[in-house]
């Protein structure tokens, strides 16, 4: 009988697909771009994209 | 005796330790790679997504089962978690964001007939589907075959809905109403505390105390919150991260979304050529997948068998799916970008959403029974 190690495992899978994806699709990451580790304190404004923010 | 008994016991121990400090350590090695391949910034925030994966599988605080047990049962704990968790994030988002409204920004929204709507339709799928934004990523990850369903159409549903999301607003909205300061974090403390009085008032008897597990999980998921937001600089959230994985896929497709109103906006536009590594919400999201598959490894339950369930509950949780993912884009958030984040940094519009959202609540646990998804 099949269990849930089984669809467990597909999502892993899932995730590899997307991290693969992403790595094919967009540019690789650059470490000495990055910002600095805490938001707070940075003197710089959030970057991220959030599901609240307005279209632009 | 007690000496032979754990000398016996010694060499059946050793194969369940070595799966669960491979658990760790694949965990620790995940967090250190982003860390280098993209920073620091990034490593911590996939570190805080398997946090929240681990407290909401571990210690299952959930947001689409505690609503589905106060609305059939009459169990408020779930729900009275939820509010406490909310509760503090703001105690310490308020003054944050009042403090560092450069760095740090809300979840803010406006209300309009879309995003009550959306919310609404939210409501409805994630009772269908058991499993909310966060829920459905949990589910996934401990290999609910539901919530793995779920998942990619969910994605699909956000970028879609993203997509059409200009249009969707200009059907109407009001202006963003945000609560802040001193008195805006009174006003929201007593609407949730006036929302768990409620929830009190409505309990059955014998279950208004919140168990120990709940009060700790409520601790650990608040405390996650806000080392998102401090990290990031914007609170906790689901749904972006999802839409972004299916518009990359479509662009990998060959779909032109240059002339997107949404993709096609220079923030996105960088987003989508960016490295997923880079995406606050999607790391997030990752890390919580993969906490929740590491607790459910951890403590066995990945020997459980799959459900057995009829064809029209897997069409069912396709289209709820869809549904969860537009739903949510239009609503400005799920439960978790809209309701906990949103209601936590003082917008009006996670209240709304909750309103909307616990009302197709009601309707989504009546129609589950007859999508064949549970014994009627």
């Amino acid at each position: 009988m099949a269990t849930r190690r089984l669809t467990a495992a597909l999502a892993l899978a899932l995730v590899a697909g997307v991290l693969a994806l992403d790595r094919v699709q967009g540019a690789p990451p650059d470490p000495f771009a990055a910002p600095p580790p805490f938001a707070l304190g940075s003197g710089l404004a959030a970057g991220g994209a959030h599901c609240a923010a307005l279209p632009e | 005796m007690v000496g032979n008994t754990l000398a016996a016991a010694r060499p059946a121990r050793w194969p369940a330790v070595l799966p669960r400090a491979g658990l760790v350590a694949a965990a620790l090695a995940a967090v250190l790679a982003v860390a280098a391949l993209a920073g620091l910034r990034y490593g911590l925030l996939l570190a805080i997504g398997l946090g929240f994966g681990m407290v909401l599988e571990g210690l299952r605080f959930g947001f689409a089962g505690p609503w589905r047990a106060m609305i059939l049962r009459r169990e408020p704990a779930g729900l009275l978690a939820q509010l406490l968790a909310i509760a503090l994030v703001a105690v310490a988002a308020f003054p944050l964001l009042a403090g560092n409204g450069a760095e740090l920004s809300g979840a803010h929204a406006p209300v309009g007939i879309a995003m009550l709507g959306g919310a609404f339709v939210f409501g409805v799928a994630m009772q269908v589907v058991l499993g909310c934004g966060s829920g459905t990523l949990v589910n996934a990850g401990s290999g609910n075959p539901v919530g793995l369903l779920a998942l990619p159409f969910f994605a699909i549903g956000s970028f879609a809905g993203a997509t059409h999301l200009s249009w969707w607003t200009g059907l109407g909205a009001a202006p963003v109403v945000v609560l802040a300061g001193a008195g805006g974090l009174a006003l929201t403390l007593a609407g949730l505390a006036a929302v768990a009085g409620w929830a009190l008032w409505r309990a059955a008897p014998g279950t208004r105390r919140l168990p120990r597990r709940l009060w700790l999980a409520a601790g650990l998921v608040a405390a996650l919150a806000l080392a998102n937001l401090v990290v990031a600089g914007q609170p906790w959230g689901v749904v972006y991260g999802l839409g972004l994985w299916a518009a990359k896929g479509a662009s990998l497709l060959g779909a032109d979304l240059a002339g997107s109103a949404f993709w096609g906006a220079p923030g996105h536009a960088e987003r989508l050529r960016a490295s997923l590594l880079t995406d606050v919400t999607s790391l997030t999201n990752l890390g919580i997948i993969a906490g929740a598959f590491g607790v459910a490894a951890w403590r066995g339950g990945l020997a459980q068998p799959l459900p057995r369930l009829p064809a029209r509950a897997w069409v069912a949780t396709v289209l709820a799916g869809l549904a969860l993912g537009y739903s949510s884009r239009l609503a400005f958030g799920c439960n978790v970008g809209a309701f906990f984040s949103g209601i936590s940094t003082g917008s009006l519009h996670g209240w709304a959403w909750f309103a909307m959202a616990f009302a197709g609540s009601i309707v989504g646990v009546r129609l589950r029974p007859f999508l064949g998804l549970e014994a009627r």
